[in-house]
């Protein structure tokens, strides 16, 4: 046997291969966003600002915080996003 | 387009081969025979510039089985072929009359390396002779695989084989059916379930490919309309198909019908009830949260599967109950819950123990459920010595058993034993019976010590508008 790189699929085929994002929602209203800071330099000016919009319009904020840019989220950090928000925002770049 | 003249396929591991190097020598010399070796270009030293085919492509191009074939190709044409050395046909194909005067008349050649079945699969693929007709997904060079098939939402929640074309085309070399063979709709999206795909599955599972008819059989019996597959995939209750193989495929395959037959530890009881459950799950669309609605479900829902131990039994096997030969090779599915267990260590008469089961057996669903669903009897050797050696056979044991299981309805009327489920008073003064004669199934297996049976309780009291158990018969 060679590559173990092509699959077969396994299913009817009825749907795509590739992973869908989920739809946007149409609305915030009812939503919990997450408010992610990767730890770039002044992500957190950006943030806060949006978080402080998100809160004036009566939606629900949570925060969270990467140690350091140059690693990917710890579990824990991940797993709270997944499973405490609807909808997350990050800022990518300085 | 091959050049004319004479072709030889040859390999250096082949006897034949290497007694007739002398007349690959004179070929070669006076009539423009070119050479190809399977396993040495340096053989035979007799033929100068033996082209290399160590790569097998050539053989496989020309579809050679044995070494040596000779042939000839006049205007771009295969003209005629012979293989093994017979020294008439060799004369005829190369057209020299005198040829190889001094070998003897006859040999028989050696199978081609391009037949060996993993190089063989290795060159369909290469070549693009596959056939496979699934979706083939390409991964990231870093993907792992068994993480990919997880990503995609392919498995039972365990770990799969990763399902590679070469793997499949396996899987195929296990049956006689045609890949694009349809054996049905697949609930609950009704998609066509060919056997291409449920060799996919087969492979996910960890089968071995002399599984194939077994498991092809499982398939065709719950998408038998009788099973009513959607309603056992989707219902809320427990249940799971559950797979019984008799004759003597089970014991071919390596099944295990004696100790731990409802347990751990056989490949073939394992993978196959997985495979057909993979199957549901990949070709139907049945997943947990999504159709299936089970409240709990069972842990026969990842694999439910073994074989009847009809050589240790002195029963007929399920086979002749079903209308079959006995000695029969054939699957039998049944909507089945988890396994309840019945003790009688102390019990030395058929009737001790008929009065142990059926007692037990009066529980299934609850004790004022009359009629109940469908059951199996999973017999263990020492329970079914002692009903032996007191003179009954599985006739006898399942009359007195459905006796016993036949009371006044105010017995199980609702509210008695304080239960409110129960037959209704309309019914007072009849006699209720728990099961009618099809509704209680028995089969043996288990082994080493023990007097320990199991009880199989089912989905629905078989009818044309329930779930039923299908017996299939196994073909290649």
């Amino acid at each position: 046997m060679t590559t173990e790189q092509v699959l077969l699929d396994p299913t009817a085929e009825r749907e795509p291969v590739q992973r869908q994002r989920r739809p946007r929602p149409t609305s915030l209203s009812g939503l919990t966003v997450g408010v992610l800071d990767i730890s770039k330099p002044r992500g957190d000016v950006f943030l806060d600002r949006l978080a402080e919009r998100f809160t004036a319009e009566g939606i629900t904020v949570k925060r969270y915080r990467k140690p350091t840019v140059i690693r990917p989220a710890p579990l824990e950090v991940q797993q709270a996003v997944a499973s405490e928000c609807d909808i997350v925002v990050e800022g990518l770049a300085d | 387009m091959q050049h004319d003249g004479l072709i030889a396929v040859v390999k250096r591991d082949c006897p034949t081969c290497a007694l007739i190097a002398p007349v690959l020598g004179q070929l070669a010399r006076d009539g423009g025979l070119t050479v190809y070796s399977q396993d040495d270009p340096g053989f035979p030293e007799s033929v100068p510039g033996v082209a290399d085919d160590t790569s097998l492509d050539v053989s496989y191009g020309l579809g050679i089985e044995i070494v040596p074939t000779l042939i000839r190709f006049d205007g771009g044409r295969e003209a005629a072929r012979t293989f093994g050395w017979d020294r008439a046909e060799w004369r005829r194909v190369a057209g020299l009359p005198d040829l190889g005067g001094d070998l003897p008349e006859q040999r028989p050649g050696c199978g081609a390396l391009n037949q060996e079945p993993a190089r063989l699969i290795a060159l369909k693929l290469k070549h693009g002779d596959d056939g496979l007709l699934s979706r083939h997904v390409n991964l990231g060079s870093e993907e792992d695989a068994i993480e990919a098939c997880y990503a995609r939402d392919w498995t039972d929640g365990l770990p799969v084989v990763p399902p590679t074309p070469a793997r499949v085309l396996a899987m195929l070399e296990g049956t006689a059916r045609a890949p694009d063979e349809v054996l049905g709709d697949m609930p609950p999206n009704l998609n066509p379930a060919t056997v291409e795909k449920i060799a996919v599955n087969a492979v996910m599972a960890g089968c071995r490919p002399e599984y194939m008819p077994v498991l092809l059989a499982a398939v065709e019996a719950v998408l038998d309309h009788a099973f009513g597959l959607h309603g056992v995939l989707a219902t809320t209750r427990f249940v799971a198909p559950v797979v019984i193989v008799n004759g003597p495929v089970a014991r071919s395959i390596g099944m295990n019908a004696k100790g731990n037959a409802l347990g751990q530890g056989n490949r073939a009881n394992a993978t196959i009830g997985r495979a057909l459950q993979l199957a549901i799950r990949n070709i139907g669309g049945a997943k947990p949260g999504g159709v299936d609605r089970a409240t709990l479900g069972n842990p026969g829902k990842y694999t439910y599967c073994f074989a009847e131990d009809e050589e240790g039994s002195a029963w007929t096997p399920l086979t002749a109950d079903r209308g079959l030969k006995a000695g029969a090779n054939a699957v039998t599915v049944f909507a089945g819950y988890g396994l309840q267990g019945v003790i009688d260590e102390r019990g030395r008469t058929p009737e001790d123990i008929a009065a142990t089961f059926a007692t037990s057996l009066r529980a299934v669903d609850n004790v004022n459920k009359f009629p109940a669903p469908d059951v199996i009897l999973v017999v263990c050797p020492e329970h079914e010595r002692t009903l032996v050696a007191g003179g009954w056979d599985k006739a006898r044991f399942k009359r007195e058993l459905l006796e016993r299981l036949t009371v006044p309805a105010e017995e199980v009327m609702a509210g008695a034993n304080g239960v409110q489920e129960g037959v209704s008073p309309k019914r007072a003064g009849e006699r209720v019976a728990k099961w009618p004669e099809h509704g209680l199934i028995i089969v043996r297996a288990g082994g080493g010590a023990g007097k320990f049976s199991g009880i199989i309780a089912g989905f629905t009291p078989s009818n044309e508008h329930t779930s039923n158990p299908v017996t299939k018969e196994v073909r290649p």
